[in-house]
């Protein structure tokens, strides 16, 4: 094995494992460091995304047709979904704040589809920004539900259906669930995009063992179809993770709005 | 080594890119890169925000409640026109009764008007045949008269000219009163 790498190393070929470096951050222009204004990839694929939302949604629908185009009705679908998913789980009280939960749904669907490109940067596998989202979900949450309930929204912890001795327990890991929530909130989203880039990184760097020794012969068309199996399935998870984000900021501000259960 | 140069250059920029350009450890927990992205991502948030609010989800709110309108409105000039429909056909079908009624009265007046037509006809054409009956009887009975008539002429004339050529002497009073009397006989 060492041998064998160390003989295709001669001849300038070796297994190169950078699965992390499609998550690096890079000025776009010039060399420098990363500074919090730079123009870096993460600023040029959030423009892709604001511009691609601004083509579905605004372009798309420019039309104003009774009898939608084929744009058009994929933006009224988008639209009744999450629209649909605020009032069902959140109830028709909470349909003031859709815009807001519209937004971050479109922000991270986009995200996740456009990071799915070859060579694109994923904003959504980063910790920075869905921790931004689950924190500004969180703080928000809490915040209505103290304006909206005053102190009764700490019944949200106290649950009255439960046997009293265990009501303070129960309180307890309420309280903690509660605060756990942006976390599994931000790190769901972040953890399942990285994940799945990574794999097929790492799937890709065996693809050109065919090169190397004749065990390539096996290996390569294998990783091959491992990348394209695993990318199917991260176009799944793509929807479905913005989805759970969705969902979930939806939960949250159920619990704000009617904390009594 | 010859990126020394090279390998200083990126650890000036950066503690978590390494000499080759490559990622050191989770670039997700890189805390300098952490500020732009956050940066970058609130802008994002808040156009996307503006685009949504002030653009896009009015104007797919609008489409859709016209779109309902619309609907709802087509549905019901729909069931107006259904009912339209119904009385319409409920019109006709009284018009074809009402026709068919009309129709029949026509037949029967028709016929009757007919009828007596002919009726008329046939007493005129009885009449008609009875007169012409009549007539011609009175014409048979004449020609039978004259054929009597003729017949009495010819038998006196044969019967003069039979007893001349028996050598008798024809009474023309005697022969005329012997025949008569035949004749009634």
């Amino acid at each position: 094995m060492a041998t064998e790498a160390h003989g295709a190393e001669d001849k300038g070929l070796e297994l190169v494992f950078h699965p992390m470096d499609q998550f690096m951050v890079k000025p776009l222009f010039g060399d420098g460091g990363v500074g919090t204004f730079t123009i870096t990839n993460v600023t040029l694929w959030m423009a892709i995304t604001v511009l691609a939302v601004i083509a579905l949604m605004v372009l798309g629908t420019s039309g104003r047709n009774t009898v939608p185009s084929r744009i058009q009705s994929i933006s009224e679908l988008a639209y009744g979904f999450i629209r649909k998913m605020v009032e069902d789980v959140a109830g028709k009280d909470a349909l003031p704040y859709f815009p807001y939960i519209m937004t971050l749904f479109i922000f991270i669907v986009f995200s996740n589809f456009l990071g799915l490109l070859p060579g694109a940067f994923t904003a959504t596998s980063h910790i920075a920004v869905t921790a931004i989202m689950a924190v500004a979900v969180f703080l928000a949450v809490t915040v209505l539900g103290f304006v909206k309930n005053g102190f009764g929204f700490l019944s949200l912890f106290w649950i009255s259906s439960a046997p009293l001795p265990l009501r303070p327990i129960l309180a307890l890991i309420e309280v903690i669930s509660y605060f756990v929530r942006p976390v599994s909130h931000s790190i769901r989203l972040a953890g399942n995009m990285m994940a799945g880039h990574a794999v097929i990184k790492v799937f890709a760097a065996f693809a050109p063992m065919v090169l190397i020794g004749w065990v390539g012969v096996l290996v390569t068309p294998l990783s091959i179809i491992a990348i394209t199996a695993i990318y199917a399935l991260e176009v799944l998870v793509a929807f479905i993770q913005a989805y759970v984000f969705t969902i979930l900021t939806c939960v949250y501000l159920k619990d704000a709005l009617h904390p009594n259960h | 080594m010859a990126t020394e140069t090279h390998d200083t250059a990126h650890q000036a920029a950066s503690a978590c890119v390494d000499s080759h350009g490559g990622a050191v450890g989770l670039p997700q927990v890189c805390g300098e890169w952490m500020g732009n992205q956050i940066f970058w991502l609130v802008v994002t948030l808040v156009v996307i925000f503006f685009v949504l609010s002030r653009i896009a989800l009015p104007r797919i709110a609008a489409v859709l409640a016209e779109r309902q309108g619309t609907i709802t409105n087509d549905l019901a000039a729909a069931e107006d026109l259904k009912v339209k429909a119904v009385e319409a056909e409920d019109a006709y079908n009284k018009a074809l009764a009402d026709a068919r009624v009309e129709a029949q009265n026509i037949v029967n007046a028709t016929k009757a008007e007919i009828k007596g037509q002919i009726d008329d006809a046939i007493a005129k054409a009885d009449a008609d045949i009875s007169a012409k009956a009549a007539e011609g009887e009175k014409k048979i009975a004449e020609i039978r008269a004259g054929a009597l008539e003729s017949v009495k002429v010819v038998a006196k004339d044969t019967a003069k000219e039979i007893v001349a050529a028996m050598g008798g002497k024809a009474d023309a009073k005697s022969v005329t009163a012997a025949i008569t009397a035949r004749m009634k006989g």
